[in-house]
Protein backbone atom coordinates (compact mmCIF):
# COMPACT_ATOMS: atom_id res chain seq x y z
CA UNK A 1 0.00 0.00 0.00
CA UNK A 2 1.47 3.45 -0.71
CA UNK A 3 1.45 5.91 1.92
CA UNK A 4 2.95 8.30 4.06
CA UNK A 5 6.71 6.20 4.28
CA UNK A 6 6.55 6.13 0.28
CA UNK A 7 6.03 9.77 0.17
CA UNK A 8 8.84 10.40 2.72
CA UNK A 9 11.39 8.36 0.78
CA UNK A 10 10.65 10.45 -2.07
CA UNK A 11 10.96 13.62 -0.41
CA UNK A 12 14.13 11.66 0.92
CA UNK A 13 15.62 11.31 -2.08
CA UNK A 14 14.98 14.65 -3.64
CA UNK A 15 16.76 16.18 -0.59
CA UNK A 16 19.19 13.97 -0.91
CA UNK A 17 19.52 14.73 -4.61
CA UNK A 18 19.76 18.39 -2.91
CA UNK A 19 22.67 17.94 -0.91
CA UNK A 20 24.78 15.97 -3.53
CA UNK A 21 24.15 19.06 -5.79
CA UNK A 22 24.67 21.73 -3.09
CA UNK A 23 28.01 19.67 -2.09
CA UNK A 24 29.20 19.49 -5.90
CA UNK A 25 28.72 23.43 -6.74
CA UNK A 26 32.01 25.19 -6.81
CA UNK A 27 30.31 28.34 -6.87
CA UNK A 28 28.92 28.28 -3.55
CA UNK A 29 31.15 29.23 -0.63
CA UNK A 30 28.93 27.50 2.00
CA UNK A 31 28.56 24.25 0.26
CA UNK A 32 29.60 21.86 3.03
CA UNK A 33 27.09 23.83 5.93
CA UNK A 34 24.09 23.45 2.78
CA UNK A 35 24.60 19.76 1.84
CA UNK A 36 24.83 19.24 5.76
CA UNK A 37 21.48 20.45 6.12
CA UNK A 38 19.72 19.06 3.23
CA UNK A 39 21.80 15.56 3.79
CA UNK A 40 20.29 15.75 7.50
CA UNK A 41 16.63 16.63 6.20
CA UNK A 42 16.99 13.93 3.73
CA UNK A 43 18.35 11.46 6.71
CA UNK A 44 14.90 12.57 8.49
CA UNK A 45 13.18 11.43 5.80
CA UNK A 46 14.57 8.41 4.61
CA UNK A 47 15.33 7.27 8.31
CA UNK A 48 13.37 9.35 10.95
CA UNK A 49 11.23 6.61 12.57
CA UNK A 50 14.68 4.40 13.03
CA UNK A 51 16.85 7.32 14.43
CA UNK A 52 15.42 7.10 18.06
CA UNK A 53 13.76 10.51 19.60
CA UNK A 54 17.21 11.50 20.84
CA UNK A 55 18.68 10.60 17.50
CA UNK A 56 15.81 13.03 15.86
CA UNK A 57 16.68 15.93 18.59
CA UNK A 58 19.80 15.84 18.13
CA UNK A 59 19.83 15.94 14.26
CA UNK A 60 16.85 18.94 14.32
CA UNK A 61 19.31 20.66 16.52
CA UNK A 62 22.24 20.21 14.18
CA UNK A 63 19.93 21.27 11.36
CA UNK A 64 19.20 24.50 13.61
CA UNK A 65 22.87 25.26 14.31
CA UNK A 66 23.93 24.77 10.82
CA UNK A 67 21.00 27.27 8.77
CA UNK A 68 21.33 29.63 11.85
CA UNK A 69 25.26 30.02 11.15
CA UNK A 70 23.80 30.85 7.62
CA UNK A 71 23.03 29.11 4.30
CA UNK A 72 24.97 29.93 1.14
CA UNK A 73 23.17 30.04 -2.28
CA UNK A 74 23.52 27.27 -5.09
CA UNK A 75 24.64 28.38 -8.37
CA UNK A 76 24.08 25.27 -10.39
CA UNK A 77 19.91 26.32 -11.61
CA UNK A 78 18.77 29.10 -12.89
CA UNK A 79 18.64 29.08 -16.29
CA UNK A 80 19.70 32.63 -17.98
CA UNK A 81 16.98 35.30 -19.04
CA UNK A 82 17.23 35.03 -22.87
CA UNK A 83 16.80 31.33 -22.34
CA UNK A 84 13.84 31.56 -20.26
CA UNK A 85 12.59 34.45 -21.87
CA UNK A 86 13.24 32.50 -25.41
CA UNK A 87 11.34 29.21 -23.96
CA UNK A 88 8.09 31.66 -23.00
CA UNK A 89 7.62 32.91 -26.17
CA UNK A 90 7.57 29.38 -28.06
CA UNK A 91 5.59 27.32 -25.50
CA UNK A 92 3.85 30.61 -24.30
CA UNK A 93 0.17 29.69 -22.92
CA UNK A 94 1.36 26.22 -23.00
CA UNK A 95 3.19 27.16 -19.94
CA UNK A 96 0.55 26.94 -17.42
CA UNK A 97 -0.80 23.63 -18.31
CA UNK A 98 1.63 21.52 -16.06
CA UNK A 99 0.97 23.96 -13.40
CA UNK A 100 -2.69 23.69 -13.42
CA UNK A 101 -2.51 20.05 -14.14
CA UNK A 102 -0.64 19.68 -10.16
CA UNK A 103 -3.77 20.87 -8.35
CA UNK A 104 -5.99 18.77 -10.57
CA UNK A 105 -4.25 15.74 -9.81
CA UNK A 106 -3.36 16.18 -6.34
CA UNK A 107 -7.67 16.77 -6.20
CA UNK A 108 -8.52 14.17 -8.77
CA UNK A 109 -6.15 11.59 -6.56
CA UNK A 110 -7.77 12.61 -2.98
CA UNK A 111 -11.60 12.41 -4.29
CA UNK A 112 -10.65 9.25 -6.34
CA UNK A 113 -8.62 7.13 -3.72
CA UNK A 114 -12.18 7.76 -1.43
CA UNK A 115 -14.78 7.42 -3.54
CA UNK A 116 -13.03 5.22 -6.15
CA UNK A 117 -13.88 1.92 -5.14
CA UNK A 118 -11.96 -0.21 -2.90
CA UNK A 119 -9.26 -1.20 -5.26
CA UNK A 120 -8.32 2.40 -5.32
CA UNK A 121 -8.52 2.24 -2.11
CA UNK A 122 -6.47 -1.14 -1.07
CA UNK A 123 -3.48 0.27 -2.98
CA UNK A 124 -3.50 3.51 -1.42
CA UNK A 125 -3.60 4.96 2.59
CA UNK A 126 -6.71 6.38 2.25
CA UNK A 127 -5.72 8.38 4.98
CA UNK A 128 -2.86 9.99 3.08
CA UNK A 129 -4.37 10.67 -0.13
CA UNK A 130 -3.95 14.03 -0.25
CA UNK A 131 -0.27 14.00 0.29
CA UNK A 132 0.13 10.78 -1.70
CA UNK A 133 -1.80 12.36 -4.26
CA UNK A 134 0.72 15.69 -3.83
CA UNK A 135 4.07 13.14 -4.11
CA UNK A 136 2.70 11.75 -7.27
CA UNK A 137 1.59 14.75 -9.05
CA UNK A 138 5.11 16.54 -8.32
CA UNK A 139 7.00 13.55 -9.97
CA UNK A 140 4.53 12.86 -13.10
CA UNK A 141 4.23 16.39 -13.97
CA UNK A 142 8.09 17.02 -12.97
CA UNK A 143 8.92 14.19 -15.42
CA UNK A 144 6.01 16.02 -18.06
CA UNK A 145 7.60 18.79 -18.16
CA UNK A 146 11.17 18.30 -18.55
CA UNK A 147 9.95 16.17 -21.64
CA UNK A 148 7.30 19.00 -23.30
CA UNK A 149 9.45 22.16 -23.17
CA UNK A 150 13.25 19.87 -23.44
CA UNK A 151 14.91 20.57 -20.34
CA UNK A 152 18.02 18.28 -18.91
CA UNK A 153 17.15 15.42 -17.20
CA UNK A 154 18.75 16.93 -14.36
CA UNK A 155 16.53 20.24 -14.15
CA UNK A 156 14.21 19.34 -11.48
CA UNK A 157 16.56 18.65 -8.88
CA UNK A 158 19.24 21.73 -9.60
CA UNK A 159 16.07 23.79 -10.38
CA UNK A 160 14.46 22.23 -7.10
CA UNK A 161 17.86 23.24 -5.30
CA UNK A 162 17.85 27.22 -6.36
CA UNK A 163 13.89 27.64 -5.20
CA UNK A 164 15.08 25.77 -2.33
CA UNK A 165 18.25 27.92 -1.31
CA UNK A 166 15.83 31.39 -1.91
CA UNK A 167 13.60 29.79 1.09
CA UNK A 168 16.85 28.65 2.70
CA UNK A 169 16.89 27.93 6.53
CA UNK A 170 12.95 29.26 6.54
CA UNK A 171 12.11 25.28 5.00
CA UNK A 172 12.94 24.31 8.29
CA UNK A 173 10.35 26.88 10.54
CA UNK A 174 6.84 25.81 10.30
CA UNK A 175 8.11 22.05 11.00
CA UNK A 176 9.98 23.25 13.91
CA UNK A 177 7.15 25.91 14.68
CA UNK A 178 5.14 22.27 15.41
CA UNK A 179 7.18 20.61 17.38
CA UNK A 180 7.64 23.27 19.63
CA UNK A 181 3.78 23.23 19.76
CA UNK A 182 3.92 19.98 20.74
CA UNK A 183 6.33 20.83 23.44
CA UNK A 184 4.57 23.60 24.45
CA UNK A 185 1.21 20.76 24.54
CA UNK A 186 3.73 18.14 26.95
CA UNK A 187 3.97 21.23 28.90
CA UNK A 188 0.77 22.11 29.24
CA UNK A 189 1.00 25.17 27.74
CA UNK A 190 -2.21 25.47 26.08
CA UNK A 191 -3.77 24.40 29.39
CA UNK A 192 -2.51 27.23 30.98
CA UNK A 193 -3.16 29.97 28.40
CA UNK A 194 -6.45 28.28 28.04
CA UNK A 195 -7.46 28.62 31.81
CA UNK A 196 -5.70 32.07 31.79
CA UNK A 197 -8.46 32.89 28.76
CA UNK A 198 -11.07 31.17 29.85
CA UNK A 199 -10.96 32.67 33.60
CA UNK A 200 -10.15 35.85 32.24
CA UNK A 201 -12.92 36.17 29.38
CA UNK A 202 -16.20 34.83 30.38
CA UNK A 203 -17.11 31.97 27.58
CA UNK A 204 -20.53 30.99 29.06
CA UNK A 205 -22.46 31.85 25.65
CA UNK A 206 -21.02 30.34 22.02
CA UNK A 207 -20.63 34.19 20.60
CA UNK A 208 -18.45 34.83 23.39
CA UNK A 209 -16.30 31.24 23.33
CA UNK A 210 -15.98 31.97 19.08
CA UNK A 211 -15.11 35.97 19.83
CA UNK A 212 -12.32 34.72 22.52
CA UNK A 213 -11.02 31.81 20.07
CA UNK A 214 -10.76 34.16 17.10
CA UNK A 215 -9.62 36.95 18.71
CA UNK A 216 -7.41 34.73 20.78
CA UNK A 217 -5.68 32.72 17.84
CA UNK A 218 -5.09 36.67 16.01
CA UNK A 219 -3.49 38.23 19.41
CA UNK A 220 -1.13 34.79 20.08
CA UNK A 221 -0.46 35.01 16.63
CA UNK A 222 0.68 38.50 16.95
CA UNK A 223 2.98 37.44 19.91
CA UNK A 224 4.39 33.91 18.43
CA UNK A 225 4.81 35.84 14.59
CA UNK A 226 3.23 32.67 13.08
CA UNK A 227 -0.28 31.24 13.02
CA UNK A 228 0.86 27.28 12.79
CA UNK A 229 2.27 27.97 16.51
CA UNK A 230 -0.55 29.50 17.92
CA UNK A 231 -3.22 27.32 16.34
CA UNK A 232 -1.87 23.98 18.34
CA UNK A 233 -2.35 26.17 21.48
CA UNK A 234 -5.51 28.21 21.32
CA UNK A 235 -7.37 25.41 19.71
CA UNK A 236 -6.14 22.88 22.71
CA UNK A 237 -7.11 25.44 24.97
CA UNK A 238 -10.63 26.88 23.77
CA UNK A 239 -11.83 25.40 20.50
CA UNK A 240 -11.59 21.57 21.30
CA UNK A 241 -12.89 21.88 24.50
CA UNK A 242 -15.36 24.44 24.21
CA UNK A 243 -16.26 25.22 20.82
CA UNK A 244 -16.10 21.52 20.15
CA UNK A 245 -16.92 19.66 23.10
CA UNK A 246 -19.51 22.13 25.16
CA UNK A 247 -21.29 23.88 21.81
CA UNK A 248 -20.89 20.68 19.34
CA UNK A 249 -19.09 23.19 16.49
CA UNK A 250 -18.18 21.11 14.02
CA UNK A 251 -14.08 20.44 14.43
CA UNK A 252 -13.37 20.86 10.86
CA UNK A 253 -15.17 25.07 10.27
CA UNK A 254 -13.85 26.01 13.48
CA UNK A 255 -9.91 24.97 13.26
CA UNK A 256 -10.10 26.32 9.22
CA UNK A 257 -12.03 30.14 10.38
CA UNK A 258 -9.33 29.58 13.40
CA UNK A 259 -6.56 29.43 11.41
CA UNK A 260 -7.74 32.35 8.86
CA UNK A 261 -7.91 34.36 12.23
CA UNK A 262 -4.68 33.44 13.18
CA UNK A 263 -3.44 34.71 9.56
CA UNK A 264 -4.97 37.81 10.45
CA UNK A 265 -2.58 38.28 13.18
CA UNK A 266 0.15 37.29 11.12
CA UNK A 267 -0.97 40.72 8.68
CA UNK A 268 0.07 42.74 12.06
CA UNK A 269 3.26 41.04 13.29
CA UNK A 270 6.86 42.13 12.59
CA UNK A 271 7.58 38.58 13.87
CA UNK A 272 6.77 37.26 10.83
CA UNK A 273 9.60 39.29 8.98
CA UNK A 274 9.85 37.28 5.93
CA UNK A 275 6.24 38.87 5.24
CA UNK A 276 6.18 42.02 6.81
CA UNK A 277 9.65 43.38 7.20
CA UNK A 278 11.63 41.82 4.77
CA UNK A 279 9.31 43.05 1.32
CA UNK A 280 9.43 46.79 3.53
CA UNK A 281 13.33 46.55 3.28
CA UNK A 282 12.98 44.88 -1.11
CA UNK A 283 10.87 47.94 -1.39
CA UNK A 284 13.34 50.55 -0.33
CA UNK A 285 10.32 51.56 1.82
CA UNK A 286 11.76 54.55 4.74
CA UNK A 287 9.06 53.49 7.45
CA UNK A 288 9.79 49.43 8.37
CA UNK A 289 6.07 49.11 9.25
CA UNK A 290 5.00 50.32 6.40
CA UNK A 291 3.29 47.07 4.64
CA UNK A 292 1.82 46.30 8.03
CA UNK A 293 0.49 49.74 7.92
CA UNK A 294 -0.64 48.76 4.83
CA UNK A 295 -2.29 45.86 5.40
CA UNK A 296 -3.81 46.74 8.95
CA UNK A 297 -6.86 47.76 8.06
CA UNK A 298 -7.70 44.53 6.06
CA UNK A 299 -6.63 42.09 8.37
CA UNK A 300 -8.92 44.10 11.32
CA UNK A 301 -11.87 43.90 9.18
CA UNK A 302 -11.38 40.92 7.84
CA UNK A 303 -10.81 39.26 11.70
CA UNK A 304 -14.41 40.40 12.43
CA UNK A 305 -16.03 39.24 9.24
CA UNK A 306 -14.05 35.97 10.50
CA UNK A 307 -15.76 35.52 14.15
CA UNK A 308 -19.18 36.25 12.20
CA UNK A 309 -18.38 33.09 10.10
CA UNK A 310 -17.21 31.04 12.75
CA UNK A 311 -20.63 31.99 14.51
CA UNK A 312 -22.90 31.34 11.59
CA UNK A 313 -20.89 28.38 9.71
CA UNK A 314 -19.27 25.99 12.19
CA UNK A 315 -22.51 25.41 14.33
CA UNK A 316 -24.58 23.15 12.41
CA UNK A 317 -28.44 23.10 13.89
CA UNK A 318 -28.95 20.08 15.82
CA UNK A 319 -32.22 18.86 14.91
CA UNK B 1 2.58 30.07 35.14
CA UNK B 2 6.27 29.28 34.98
CA UNK B 3 5.63 27.39 31.46
CA UNK B 4 4.53 30.42 29.63
CA UNK B 5 8.38 32.00 29.86
CA UNK B 6 8.93 29.91 26.34
CA UNK B 7 6.22 31.81 24.68
CA UNK B 8 7.83 34.64 26.46
CA UNK B 9 11.44 33.79 25.23
CA UNK B 10 10.08 33.55 21.20
CA UNK B 11 8.60 36.96 22.05
CA UNK B 12 11.83 38.63 22.97
CA UNK B 13 13.49 36.46 20.55
CA UNK B 14 11.96 37.46 17.73
CA UNK B 15 11.54 40.72 18.76
CA UNK B 16 15.45 41.66 18.91
CA UNK B 17 15.80 39.91 15.81
CA UNK B 18 17.63 36.35 16.56
CA UNK B 19 17.48 33.57 14.20
CA UNK B 20 14.01 31.76 14.72
CA UNK B 21 15.41 28.52 14.44
CA UNK B 22 17.44 29.26 17.73
CA UNK B 23 14.54 30.76 19.25
CA UNK B 24 12.48 27.52 18.73
CA UNK B 25 14.89 25.54 20.18
CA UNK B 26 15.61 28.00 23.65
CA UNK B 27 11.92 28.44 23.76
CA UNK B 28 11.52 24.65 23.78
CA UNK B 29 14.53 23.90 26.10
CA UNK B 30 12.60 26.71 28.45
CA UNK B 31 9.09 25.14 28.26
CA UNK B 32 10.73 21.73 29.03
CA UNK B 33 12.60 22.71 32.10
CA UNK B 34 10.10 24.70 33.63
CA UNK B 35 7.48 21.69 32.94
CA UNK B 36 10.54 19.52 35.22
CA UNK B 37 12.25 17.80 32.14
CA UNK B 38 16.04 17.34 31.91
CA UNK B 39 17.45 18.79 28.84
CA UNK B 40 18.25 15.31 27.39
CA UNK B 41 15.03 14.64 27.60
CA UNK B 42 13.51 17.89 26.36
CA UNK B 43 15.83 17.05 23.16
CA UNK B 44 14.44 13.53 22.92
CA UNK B 45 10.47 15.38 23.05
CA UNK B 46 11.24 17.46 20.59
CA UNK B 47 13.54 15.42 18.50
CA UNK B 48 10.11 13.33 17.99
CA UNK B 49 7.45 15.59 17.77
CA UNK B 50 9.60 16.82 14.95
CA UNK B 51 9.95 13.65 13.26
CA UNK B 52 5.68 13.47 13.74
CA UNK B 53 5.57 16.37 11.75
CA UNK B 54 7.38 15.80 8.68
CA UNK B 55 4.64 16.06 6.58
CA UNK B 56 4.94 19.54 6.83
CA UNK B 57 7.74 19.72 5.05
CA UNK B 58 6.84 17.18 2.71
CA UNK B 59 5.44 20.12 0.76
CA UNK B 60 8.58 21.08 -0.59
CA UNK B 61 8.24 18.17 -2.84
CA UNK B 62 6.47 20.49 -5.08
CA UNK B 63 9.84 22.46 -5.41
CA UNK B 64 11.62 20.20 -7.94
CA UNK B 65 8.49 20.66 -10.85
CA UNK B 66 7.93 24.10 -10.17
CA UNK B 67 11.86 24.90 -10.88
CA UNK B 68 11.49 22.83 -14.10
CA UNK B 69 8.42 25.34 -15.30
CA UNK B 70 10.82 28.41 -14.37
CA UNK B 71 13.03 27.21 -15.55
CA UNK B 72 11.12 26.66 -19.07
CA UNK B 73 9.72 30.20 -19.10
CA UNK B 74 6.59 30.30 -16.58
CA UNK B 75 7.50 33.95 -14.80
CA UNK B 76 7.78 34.97 -18.11
CA UNK B 77 5.06 33.86 -19.47
CA UNK B 78 3.21 35.29 -16.53
CA UNK B 79 4.81 38.66 -16.81
CA UNK B 80 3.59 38.75 -20.55
CA UNK B 81 -0.02 37.80 -20.27
CA UNK B 82 -0.29 40.54 -17.82
CA UNK B 83 1.63 43.13 -19.67
CA UNK B 84 -1.27 42.50 -22.55
CA UNK B 85 -4.01 43.70 -19.87
CA UNK B 86 -4.77 47.06 -21.76
CA UNK B 87 -5.62 50.23 -20.35
CA UNK B 88 -4.47 49.21 -16.64
CA UNK B 89 -5.05 51.73 -14.03
CA UNK B 90 -3.78 51.59 -10.52
CA UNK B 91 -7.25 49.98 -8.75
CA UNK B 92 -7.44 47.24 -12.16
CA UNK B 93 -3.92 46.10 -11.91
CA UNK B 94 -4.24 45.32 -8.00
CA UNK B 95 -7.61 44.19 -8.37
CA UNK B 96 -6.01 41.89 -11.35
CA UNK B 97 -3.12 41.11 -9.39
CA UNK B 98 -5.24 40.24 -5.92
CA UNK B 99 -7.58 37.75 -7.78
CA UNK B 100 -4.49 36.10 -9.64
CA UNK B 101 -2.58 36.00 -6.38
CA UNK B 102 -5.89 34.20 -4.76
CA UNK B 103 -6.92 31.97 -7.29
CA UNK B 104 -3.30 30.69 -8.17
CA UNK B 105 -2.46 30.30 -4.09
CA UNK B 106 -5.90 28.36 -4.09
CA UNK B 107 -4.51 26.18 -6.79
CA UNK B 108 -1.14 24.94 -4.95
CA UNK B 109 0.71 27.73 -6.97
CA UNK B 110 1.78 29.73 -3.93
CA UNK B 111 5.72 30.03 -5.48
CA UNK B 112 4.49 31.46 -9.24
CA UNK B 113 4.61 35.23 -7.53
CA UNK B 114 5.58 36.76 -4.59
CA UNK B 115 7.17 39.90 -3.15
CA UNK B 116 10.79 39.37 -4.55
CA UNK B 117 9.96 37.57 -7.52
CA UNK B 118 6.97 39.76 -8.75
CA UNK B 119 6.01 43.06 -6.48
CA UNK B 120 9.61 44.02 -6.59
CA UNK B 121 10.33 44.07 -10.64
CA UNK B 122 6.65 44.13 -12.19
CA UNK B 123 3.83 45.08 -9.65
CA UNK B 124 5.37 48.21 -8.27
CA UNK B 125 6.58 49.95 -11.09
CA UNK B 126 3.28 49.08 -12.53
CA UNK B 127 1.34 50.58 -9.85
CA UNK B 128 3.47 53.57 -9.50
CA UNK B 129 2.89 54.19 -13.59
CA UNK B 130 -0.42 53.92 -13.07
CA UNK B 131 -0.70 56.30 -10.41
CA UNK B 132 1.06 58.63 -12.07
CA UNK B 133 -0.85 58.53 -15.12
CA UNK B 134 -4.58 59.00 -13.07
CA UNK B 135 -3.23 62.05 -11.20
CA UNK B 136 -1.69 63.32 -14.58
CA UNK B 137 1.55 63.76 -13.19
CA UNK B 138 4.69 62.52 -15.48
CA UNK B 139 6.29 61.02 -11.73
CA UNK B 140 4.71 60.20 -8.58
CA UNK B 141 5.64 62.23 -5.51
CA UNK B 142 8.08 60.32 -3.58
CA UNK B 143 5.75 59.68 -0.06
CA UNK B 144 3.21 58.39 -2.76
CA UNK B 145 5.35 56.12 -4.12
CA UNK B 146 6.08 54.74 -0.95
CA UNK B 147 2.41 54.38 -0.20
CA UNK B 148 2.24 52.85 -3.48
CA UNK B 149 4.43 50.11 -2.96
CA UNK B 150 3.35 49.06 0.71
CA UNK B 151 0.25 48.80 -0.88
CA UNK B 152 1.09 46.59 -3.56
CA UNK B 153 3.37 44.42 -0.81
CA UNK B 154 0.04 44.05 1.12
CA UNK B 155 -1.63 43.20 -1.59
CA UNK B 156 0.51 39.98 -2.23
CA UNK B 157 0.07 38.84 1.00
CA UNK B 158 -3.07 39.09 1.34
CA UNK B 159 -3.83 37.35 -1.79
CA UNK B 160 -1.63 34.54 -0.56
CA UNK B 161 -2.81 34.19 2.83
CA UNK B 162 -6.47 34.25 1.69
CA UNK B 163 -6.25 32.17 -0.99
CA UNK B 164 -3.37 29.08 -0.18
CA UNK B 165 -5.57 27.61 2.41
CA UNK B 166 -8.25 26.56 0.23
CA UNK B 167 -5.14 24.11 -1.51
CA UNK B 168 -5.43 20.88 0.03
CA UNK B 169 -2.05 20.39 0.35
CA UNK B 170 -0.96 23.82 1.88
CA UNK B 171 1.22 23.28 5.37
CA UNK B 172 -1.31 24.88 7.69
CA UNK B 173 -4.17 22.04 6.25
CA UNK B 174 -1.69 19.58 6.79
CA UNK B 175 -1.19 20.48 10.41
CA UNK B 176 -4.56 20.82 11.14
CA UNK B 177 -5.04 17.58 10.16
CA UNK B 178 -2.06 16.09 12.28
CA UNK B 179 -3.26 18.10 15.25
CA UNK B 180 -6.85 17.14 15.16
CA UNK B 181 -5.56 13.24 14.58
CA UNK B 182 -3.36 13.83 18.02
CA UNK B 183 -6.30 14.74 19.73
CA UNK B 184 -7.92 11.65 18.01
CA UNK B 185 -10.65 13.51 15.58
CA UNK B 186 -9.92 12.55 11.71
CA UNK B 187 -10.73 15.53 9.28
CA UNK B 188 -10.07 15.23 5.82
CA UNK B 189 -7.96 17.87 4.53
CA UNK B 190 -10.65 18.74 1.97
CA UNK B 191 -13.14 19.66 4.56
CA UNK B 192 -10.91 22.27 5.89
CA UNK B 193 -9.75 23.53 2.72
CA UNK B 194 -14.13 24.14 1.85
CA UNK B 195 -14.33 26.00 5.15
CA UNK B 196 -11.71 28.49 3.72
CA UNK B 197 -13.64 29.40 0.84
CA UNK B 198 -16.31 32.24 2.56
CA UNK B 199 -13.22 34.34 3.50
CA UNK B 200 -11.14 34.07 0.77
CA UNK B 201 -14.37 36.03 -0.25
CA UNK B 202 -14.88 38.03 1.97
CA UNK B 203 -10.82 38.88 1.78
CA UNK B 204 -11.13 39.88 -2.10
CA UNK B 205 -14.37 42.11 -1.15
CA UNK B 206 -12.62 43.88 1.52
CA UNK B 207 -9.66 44.40 0.32
CA UNK B 208 -11.34 45.61 -3.13
CA UNK B 209 -12.91 47.78 -1.47
CA UNK B 210 -9.81 49.38 -0.29
CA UNK B 211 -7.95 49.26 -3.64
CA UNK B 212 -10.90 51.03 -5.30
CA UNK B 213 -10.54 53.79 -2.09
CA UNK B 214 -6.76 54.63 -2.74
CA UNK B 215 -7.45 54.96 -6.92
CA UNK B 216 -9.56 57.02 -6.10
CA UNK B 217 -7.96 58.69 -3.61
CA UNK B 218 -6.08 62.52 -3.93
CA UNK B 219 -6.67 62.68 -7.48
CA UNK B 220 -7.20 66.06 -9.20
CA UNK B 221 -10.80 67.32 -9.46
CA UNK B 222 -12.12 68.85 -12.71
Amino acid sequence: MIGLTQVYALAGFVFAGFAVLSLRDPTNPRRVRNALFWGLFALSFLAGDRLGNLGNGVLVLVMALAAALGLGRSGTGAADAEARAASARAYGLRLFLPALLIPLMVLAGSLGVRHGGPALAALVDPKQATLVSLGVAALVVAVLSVRLFHQPVLSPLTEGLRLADTIGWMALLPQMLAALGAVFALAGVGGVVGETVTRVFPMDTRLAAVVVYCLGMAGFTVLMGNAFAAFPVMTAGVALPVLVGRFGGDPAAVCAIGMLSGFCGTLLTPLAANFNLAPAALLDLDDRFAVIRAQAPTALVLLAVNTVLMNVLAFPAHS
Amino acid sequence: MLVLLGVLLVVAGFAVGLNPLLVVLASALATGLAAGLSPLEVLAAFGKAFNENRYVSAAWLILPVIGVLERSGLQEAARGLIGRLRSVTFARLMLSYLLFRQATSALGLTSIAGQTQTIRPIIAPMAEAARAVETGLAEVAPAEAQRVRAFAAATDNIGLFFGEDIFLAIGSVLLMVGFLQQNGITVEPLHLSVWAIPTAIAAFAVHGVRILMFGRRERPRP
